[in-house]
């Protein structure tokens, strides 16, 4: 696994506002890195500075082993970006924009017009090649900043929520498109879809007030949710729940149940696994169920948990 | 090479848009009206371009900003920006790209003025030398009004406050130099004050150069300003993106 961007101790203030306050982390080849976090968390701020849009204020960035405030053409040759809201000049058509996206990255000849044509496939933009930017709807606007940051088959990709806007058509695209890239790049992408993370990601960084708050695979960060391993019953007769409620209590290893109609979910003590149990009990006083579930945890429920702010800083609006 | 992408990009950007060819027929319209109605070409009896050239400064003080606003404040607003400077090109590349844009329009513009060049010479036998020297004077003119118009531009998202900004400082920049601000000063501001903002002016350098009084400094002023205020619109868009 060789290490393709790492930032140590990032920081970025605007006045007095730490937008970003000291995060670190590297990604390797092969790895999506979602990167999570209420508005305001200081994502798009991060992703700023790696590109060499911003510089930061303390700590440092590297793409491909070159510094990004030392030598920032050598970053900037190395990354493709998505920024924010999928920016293109409105007035050029699609084709335009990514030739002249070439001719600044120098690609020319032969293989200007390969990778061209390789992006416009990979984002399906065939058929709006000539029109203005500015009369395509949003789909087809982040589409076409999608390829102008896919254009060089850059090592590194960097994509500040790829999806936002799309339709779930189009969202399924997007992602098998990162998806079927993800072996030989590194790849960062910001969103607010928890479920984007479970689909695409390998591991979630999840930030909170411009601080890392949460680090791991999104299977570990499930883990962290109180119903990791949860019991989820749903009875064929709801008043069975009482009986269940009984049988279950004062058993090791459960702690407690939570009752919403005809569904029961047994929450288990530490995480650990209680089918077994709750299978068990359900036996011994002969309860029918229609249907049984393990619960994995919810994404949404740690991510509440962990970005849930302490005291009020509200730091404004600044993805 | 990277500065002559954007500079293509720029370029063809402005005939993207109805601004140009309203900007060159405004432009051409203009200084024929102030040629042959105000500056009395034919009256004055004489065979050469000084009528013509006088009114470059003043028509340049209101044309100008119209092309230099979107430079920057256009990428600010439309968030282009963050696209534009996480290319792999410096920033001194992409604001010379843009400007040299921007002047090559301005130039187009000036070029297609050349019938009264062909009419002032089909009427009489006028100094070509110093008609030459007066367009490539009234070039580089347009060029630093551009360049202020540039940096300014680089101070805002909004292309109406680039505007205004950029001919009110121009505005300075030639009136250091009328009689009257001049007579203004004249009497109680000491000499070399009055000097220095003759200096300074766009109008006393290409006066001199239209009057056919052909002196290196008068250009070598120009090419500094279009230095300076270039190097300022680098500072400025590196010291305002973050906002």
């Amino acid at each position: 696994m060789t290490e393709m961007i790492r930032i140590r101790d990032l920081a970025k203030r605007f006045g007095s506002i730490h937008a970003v306050d000291g995060i670190s982390f590297a990604v390797a080849k092969g790895e999506v890195l979602g990167f999570l976090g209420p508005n305001g968390a200081g994502k798009s701020t991060t992703m700023k500075m790696i590109t060499g849009f911003l510089q930061p204020s303390a700590g440092s960035a590297e793409v491909c082993g070159f510094d990004v405030e030392r030598q920032p053409l050598e970053v900037k040759r190395r990354i493709g970006y998505l920024p924010e809201g999928a920016p293109a000049y409105g007035d050029m058509t699609p084709l335009s924009f990514l030739e002249f996206c070439a001719d600044v990255r120098r690609l020319s000849g032969a293989d200007r017009r390969a990778k061209i044509e390789a992006a416009v496939e990979k984002t399906t933009l065939q058929g709006v090649l000539y029109q203005p930017v500015d009369t395509l709807s949003k789909g087809f606007k982040r589409r076409v900043g999608l390829a102008q940051a896919l254009l060089h088959d850059p090592e590194v990709l960097i994509l500040d929520e790829p999806t936002d806007g799309l339709d779930p058509n189009q969202k399924h695209e997007v992602r098998s498109l990162i998806h079927g890239m993800a072996r030989d790049k590194a790849i960062i992408i910001s969103t607010h879809i928890l479920e984007e993370v479970d689909a695409l990601c390998s591991r979630a960084v999840v930030i909170a007030s411009g601080r890392i708050v949460a680090d791991g695979t999104p299977g570990q960060l499930e883990a962290r949710s109180r119903l990791h391993n949860a019991v989820t019953v749903r009875l064929k007769n709801p008043a069975d729940a009482a009986a269940l409620r009984a049988a279950l209590a004062g058993q090791p290893g459960i702690a407690g149940i939570e009752e919403n109609g005809a569904e029961a979910t047994v929450l288990p003590a530490g995480g650990q696994p209680i089918l077994a149990i709750v299978d068990g009990a359900l036996r011994d006083k002969a309860i029918a169920v229609e249907e049984i579930k393990v619960e994995r945890g919810r994404l949404d429920e740690v991510f509440r948990s962990v970005t849930a702010k302490p005291k009020s800083n509200d730091t404004g609006k600044r993805g | 090479m990277g500065i002559w992408a954007i500079f293509k990009r720029e370029l063809a950007s402005y005939f993207l848009t109805p601004l140009a060819y309203i900007f060159i027929v405004i432009f051409l319209v203009l200084t024929a009206t102030f040629t042959f109605f105000v500056g009395g070409f034919f009256d004055r009896g004489q065979a050469d371009l000084q009528t013509f050239f006088s009114f470059h400064p003043w028509l340049y003080l209101f044309l100008t900003p119209a092309i230099a606003m979107r430079l920057w404040a256009e990428e600010r607003k439309s968030g282009t920006l963050e696209l534009l400077l996480t290319l792999p090109v410096s920033v001194a590349s992409t604001v010379l790209g843009k400007f040299l844009a921007a002047w090559v329009f301005a130039g187009i513009a000036l070029a297609l003025t050349f019938p009264i060049w062909i009419t002032v010479n089909y009427l009489g036998s006028p100094d070509n030398g110093v008609i030459l020297a007066s367009y490539i004077g009234s070039f580089l003119m347009a060029g630093a009004y551009l360049a202020l118009g540039s940096a300014l531009s680089a101070t805002t998202q909004n292309q109406v406050i680039a505007f205004v900004l950029t001919a009110a400082v121009g505005v300075l920049f030639v009136s250091f130099g009328s009689s009257m601000v001049q007579s203004f000063f004249t009497g109680w501001a000491p000499a070399g004050l009055l000097e220095a903002l003759r200096g300074f002016s766009f109008l006393t350098h290409f006066q001199d150069i239209t009057r056919g009084v052909i002196d290196l400094r008068d250009f070598v002023f120009f090419v500094t300003v279009i230095a300076a205020f270039l190097w300022a619109t680098v500072l400025l868009v590196d010291l305002k993106k973050g906002r």
